[in-house]
């Protein structure tokens, strides 16, 4: 702000890509084709109010309680829908569950399609042309990255995201947390581990703070 | 790669309401969420093949000229319009009061 305290008689104008993107809402609300309250509620609602913390609800009750965990993987759409976290119509979301024998992993080699509703906003490596390309094709290589090493007999399934289908991740409940509730679970899961990329939290991890 | 849960969604409000509009044309059925993810996706490779590094940061940049091309491949608003849009806007900045709120004539 280099006119702040000397000039006074002007706005600054804002960088010329958000002058665009401004002037492109104005024209859109001018011939009604979108709702100002709407654009603040979507701006409200993906800074604010979704993230991972909707997605650590969700596994966590699926360690809990294995009724919740059936209905998720046979409808996650609907599922999540009992957190009030349900997507777009049209959108169908599937859970797929981490055991000992297989580990899953979520990319989008197009865009960047990803499961807004209970993870909030893809973080800039998951948009990375590096990982939309390597985590095809050479997925352990990726998982190496995030320093998750897997055994070899582990089968690494590999899920490409479209606009219609998002995938979320049910990490492997760590072992050690026999008796915890909910709410002490959610601090053992991670966004990355619900993409894939990593494995949950262990009881140790959390006492030494990481 | 980071591994922190925190990362901001965001890193300027200008990337939020470019979000926004598009979601909101998506879920007002102007387009669908398919064609939008084609177009967005179609862009990523155009920026790529000119010479962007593609890391992820440049990422609503692609986004944006996304929402641009469909807005005016479905008649909603041409490229000239914006630009003379932003002009006006510009005019209207430089000739408001600081502090005071900008708006057009």
């Amino acid at each position: 702000m280099p006119h702040d305290g000397h000039d006074h008689d002007h706005t600054e104008p804002p960088s010329d890509v958000a002058l665009r993107v401004k002037s492109l809402e104005s024209l859109l609300i001018d011939k009604g084709l979108v709702d100002p309250a709407a654009i603040d509620a979507l701006v409200d609602r993906y800074a604010h109010r979704v993230g991972p913390q909707n997605g650590k609800k969700v596994v966590a009750r699926a360690w809990t309680d294995p009724e919740f965990k059936q209905r998720l993987l046979d409808d996650a759409r609907e599922a999540v829908g009992e957190f009030d976290f349900k997507g777009r119509p049209g959108e169908r979301l599937v859970a797929v569950e981490n055991t000992p024998e297989v580990h899953n992993l979520v990319v989008c080699t197009l865009c960047s399609c990803y499961p807004w509703n209970v993870l909030g906003l893809p973080p800039v490596w998951y948009k990375s042309a590096p990982y939309r390309a390597r985590a095809v094709s050479d997925p352990r290589g990726v998982l190496g990255e995030f320093g998750t090493e897997l055994p070899d007999e582990v089968e690494v399934r590999v899920w490409d995201s479209t606009a219609e289908m998002r995938y979320l991740v049910v990490p492997e409940r760590p072992t050690g947390t026999e008796g915890w509730s909910a709410e002490q679970l959610e601090k053992l899961i991670t966004r990355n581990s619900m993409i894939g990329v990593e494995q949950a939290k262990s009881p140790a991890d959390l006492e030494g703070g990481a | 790669m980071t591994t922190d849960d925190a990362e901001p969604g965001f890193c300027e409000p200008w990337q939020a309401q470019a979000f926004a509009l598009a979601n909101a044309l998506i879920d007002q059925g102007v387009f669908t969420a398919d064609e939008w993810a084609q177009t967005l996706g179609d862009e990523i490779k155009r920026a790529q093949a000119a010479g962007d590094p593609d890391t992820g940061e440049t990422y609503y940049n692609h986004w944006l000229a996304a929402l641009e091309r469909l807005c005016a491949e479905k008649g909603l608003a041409q490229a000239g319009e914006i630009g003379t849009r932003a002009e006006e806007w510009r005019d209207a900045y430089l000739a408001t009061p600081h502090g005071k709120p900008v708006s057009l004539p």
